[in-house]
């Protein structure tokens, strides 16, 4: 058995990031490092209102006041925030007006990933609202989702189009102080999604973004705002790919999803961005505030995300849970390998009456991984009959990386019934004697092994996603047989 | 004033530096200094350190306490003024009054040759190169305020020494009575070392007259050589009026096993903190805890074990009860070395809220870094089940009745943890009368009449 692990060992060792390339298009990057001229220069050229460019400037000199976070289970190499280029635009000449009109290497690009535009409108009926960089380059089905007077566009538009929408939305769930890394997007986001349900609409068509980060050496800053009105109801995807890079790129983006009355939002994640080569060298940092105002009485917010990318990931998608009768979920499966670190988690705020959480997080590590889950369940001393169930597995592939679970629980009211489980364990030399003599190999029933082991996670993601990150797990792990 | 609650402290120490030393032994000033400049640097725990996240130690220390340092002795002979011991065993029984050793007139119990159970002060003075091989070696003054504090102003504390092969059959009891006319600090010291193939047992019970307010701090250093035994028993019976800050290192080497049972019965804040280490293949802990708690008190049990080498086993079961406005906080982490393969490592924190003011927070933490292991950990906070209850009430019982038993149940599983029979009952009686509201109302004792 020990000859098979090494031979897969140097099978992977030798296999080379499936998504690394890199596109020849012109780029429009402003000099590197931030100040306020950077902020004024970046809000100019996107043609944004004066109040926008107010809460920028209040956000970045809230950001020089803070110092980043280390509290987290993660060895962060400094980051030189001067040395970083805050905005980059693909060049464009009036807009493409339909499909013909995009860049031809850019549709390539897209087609290497997998995600042909005119497929995906014509077979999957789903509207991709494709950000490659810092700019919505195309959004197809706009107009199917107009008619039902669903704003799906990109939030730079959304600035322009729907000005009150945004200024009433933004920053009301992640507030400029209330992070680092939320300070430092909020100065700086340069585009990203914005959805909006009207009231009694539940949107017929999973809306989906491709994130990619593409220019050398430029932070990506994205502000995904999602706001569902009474009674509506969304599940959006977002899916990340990234070109294979020396150094180190930084990703700070923000998702903020404001969830009204009855309403209900699936929020799913395939995030596969360059962990970085087997020395652990290069890779994305991806330090992510996502949060869900569950604001509604019996709203529904869902958070469904598969971890395999990024060299170090800080991201604890959470839910406030505000309105009586709202309910939150988290599924989360995050895989490490190599010199990857992950750190992330989700937080439960039992703000209401009769709110009820779920946090199913299965941990996979391999290689020289650290993977730690860091979870916080709240219930205030009004949230009366709050219910919560926390499960969170890890799974250990070798014997040089670590699992870590670090969860907090603070209750404040006698009525709350919370439960906490977890479990560490490695997959057992019987489990893979047993596939072995069925004739399976050693790496097939790994693979086997860790996909029965994320199914639940992975049950929970729409059906194209399912696919993918199934694929992705399989990726990921090869030649990690511990 | 809170800013202020070092400096009081400091100031003290440098005016009193030399009282302290005279009144203490060599082998313990050696340290002091040391642990002065530490305290000085890093001062009592915030807030803001992880550690200490859940109770606020610097205002603990605002108050203006007294401390004995001129160890003027209490003019009561414990021996015949508390009788508060376990019945049905016979244990040695010792008394520490405030932060002094009581020396019994005759002597009590008939230790086996070789054990030593004495003042620290003693010991050391007697056994200078014991002492100083296994004294502040566990508690570092680093980076803990509380064992830098503890370490600067400790004056004597109490020692056990059990020498390779020998078992202890007879429990040792050590009773810590706060007892003063004004407001008072002690400071203690417990070392505890066990030879090879050893074995002990140490109860040690709190106690705090009603009166004056009291603070507390205690570091405990345990040694448990390869193959021994040791059972570690804390019983607190204190109220309102005190604090309670203790600091408790384990170190284990190979084959040895070691239970540490924490018991809060009643308190006023209490933080206990107990760091094992398993230095040696084949050790096993079982770290247990109960609290019953309420009105406004306040407990916070932490906890951190570490698992070196390999095939090391370790349990922790806590079990908390908390009533009216108390606040109960629980964080315990196991840490896995790389090299502890075929560990197996199992916690629990189980918690029931019975009103809507108490707050309980908890914290298992797991942090893994071997592949061959077994390890889960579960927190639970709820309350008695409503249908359990109701069952009860349906066959007669009434409904205060159907829940003290069901509360007692629920604390029980720790309690049939401990390896001491007598002990055992003598715990169940106790916390069944806690939840019957009739606590420290022994019948044998004259202290609480």
């Amino acid at each position: 058995m020990s000859e098979d692990k090494n031979k897969f060992v140097k099978k992977v060792a030798a296999s080379e990031y499936k998504y690394g390339f890199t596109t020849d298009i012109e780029t429009d990057v402003i000099p590197k490092g931030l100040s306020e001229d950077v902020i004024r220069m970046i809000s100019e050229r996107k043609g944004e209102p004066e109040w926008l460019l107010e809460f920028r400037l209040k956000a970045y000199r809230h950001w020089l006041t803070l110092e980043m976070p280390d509290w987290a289970h993660l060895n962060i190499p400094p980051i030189d925030f001067q040395d970083i280029s805050y905005y980059a635009a693909p060049v464009k000449k009036d807009g493409p007006k339909s499909l013909d009109d995009v860049d031809p290497e850019l549709i390539k690009t897209f087609n290497k990933l997998g995600i042909p535009l005119e497929e995906q409108m014509a077979l999957s009926g789903m509207a991709v609202d494709a950000v490659m960089d810092s700019v919505s380059v195309k959004t197809t089905f706009k107009e199917n989702l107009m008619e039902k007077g669903i704003i799906f566009c990109s939030i730079s538009e959304a600035v322009r189009e729907h000005p009150d929408l945004v200024r009433k939305y933004l920053g009301s769930v992640v507030s400029y102080t209330d992070n680092f890394y939320a300070a430092l997007n909020s100065a700086v986001f340069t585009d990203g999604s914005f959805v909006y349900i009207p009231k009694g609409v539940k949107c017929p068509m999973e809306l989906s973004t491709y994130f990619r980060i593409n220019a050398a050496e430029t932070g990506q800053f994205e502000r995904t705002l999602i706001v569902a009105d009474d009674d509506s109801y969304v599940s959006y995807l977002e899916g990340c790919t990234a070109p294979m890079r020396d150094t180190n790129q930084l990703h700070a983006a923000i998702v903020e999803i404001y969830v009204h009355d009855r309403a209900e939002v699936k929020y799913s994640t395939v995030q596969n961005w360059y962990p970085g080569d087997k020395d652990g060298k290069g890779g994305i940092y991806n330090f992510v505030t996502k949060r869900g105002m569950c604001k509604g009485v019996s709203s529904k917010l869902s958070w469904t995300q598969v971890e395999t990318g990024s060299a170090i990931t800080w991201k604890y998608p959470s839910c406030v849970l505000a309105g009586d009768n709202s309910v939150g979920e988290f599924y989360s499966v995050a895989v490490t390998n190599n010199y990857q670190q992950a750190d992330t988690g989700t937080k439960m705020i039992h703000l209401g009456k009769n709110t009820r959480s779920t946090i199913i997080s299965k941990g996979i590590s391999a290689g020289k991984s650290q993977n730690s889950y860091r979870g916080l369940v709240r219930v205030a001393e009004k949230a009366d009959n709050v219910r919560n169930y926390s499960q969170c597995d890890s799974l250990l592939l070798g014997d040089k990386c670590g699992a870590h679970t670090f969860p907090y629980m603070d209750i404040h009211n006698d009525t709350a019934v919370v439960e906490h489980e977890a479990t560490t364990s490695k997959i057992s030399e019987d489990q893979i004697f047993y596939c072995n003599q069925r004739g399976i190999s050693t790496e097939d029933a790994i693979g086997l092994i860790v996909n029965g082991y994320a199914k639940e996670v992975l049950n929970k993601l729409p059906m194209e996603f399912a696919v993918e990150a199934q694929k992705l797990l399989q990726v990921s792990l090869e030649g990690s047989v511990g | 004033m809170s800013l202020n609650s070092e400096k009081q402290y400091i100031d003290l120490y440098q005016e009193a530096r030399d009282l302290i030393c005279r009144h203490s032994a060599p082998v313990i000033n050696s340290l002091r200094d040391k642990a002065f400049a530490d305290f000085c640097r890093i001062g009592f725990p915030g807030k803001k350190l992880e550690k200490y996240k859940y109770t606020d130690i610097k205002s603990c220390f605002a108050p203006d306490y007294g401390l004995n340092l001129n160890r003027v002795p209490m003019q009561v002979d414990p021996y015949k003024t508390f009788k508060c011991d376990v019945p049905n065993i016979s244990t040695s029984l010792f008394f520490v009054l405030n932060d002094i050793f009581y020396v019994p007139e005759k002597k009590t119990g008939n230790m086996p040759d070789g054990v030593l159970m004495m003042s620290l002060k003693e010991a050391a003075e007697l056994h200078p190169e014991l002492v100083e091989k296994y004294y502040g070696k566990l508690a570092s003054t680093e980076n803990d305020g509380i064992n830098a504090f503890n370490t600067a102003f400790v004056q004597d504390g109490v020692f056990l020494y059990v020498p390779d092969n020998v078992v202890l059959e007879k429990p040792i009891q050590l009773i810590n009575i706060m007892n003063a006319k004004m407001d008072m600090m002690a400071n203690r010291r417990i070392l505890v070392v066990l030879g090879k193939n050893a074995q002990a047992k140490m109860l040690i019970c709190d106690h705090a007259e009603l009166g004056a307010k009291y603070l507390s701090t205690q570091v405990a250093e345990i040694y448990a050589g390869e193959n021994s035994v040791f059972d570690y028993y804390e019983l607190e019976e204190t109220g309102s009026n005190n604090v309670r800050i203790c600091n408790t290192y384990v170190e284990q080497s190979a084959s040895s096993n070691v239970l540490v049972n924490g018991v809060t019965l009643t308190n006023g804040l209490t933080r206990n903190h107990v760091n094992v280490v398993l230095n040696g293949e084949n050790a096993e802990i079982a770290l247990n805890g109960i609290a019953t708690v309420d009105k406004n008190q306040h407990i916070d049990n932490n906890t951190n074990i570490e698992h070196r080498y390999s095939r090391c086993t370790s349990n922790e079961l806590f079990k908390y009860v908390l009533d009216d406005e108390a606040v109960g906080a629980f964080a315990g982490r196991v840490k896995v070395c790389q090299d502890a393969q075929k560990t197996v490592s199992q916690q629990t924190n189980k918690n029931l809220c019975l009103t809507r003011e108490s707050h309980m927070y908890t914290q298992p933490q797991l942090e893994i870094y071997a592949d061959d292991v077994k390890c889960s950990h579960g927190a639970t906070v709820g309350q008695l089940d409503e249908n359990a209850v109701f069952y009860m009430q349906q066959r007669g019982l009434s409904k205060k009745e159907a829940m003290t038993l069901l509360m007692f149940a629920f604390v029980n599983e720790v309690v049939d943890s401990i390896r001491m029979e007598p002990l055992k009952d003598r715990l169940h009686m106790l916390v069944e009368k806690r939840f019957r509201g009739e606590l420290s109302k022994c019948s044998s004792c004259a202290k609480c009449k």
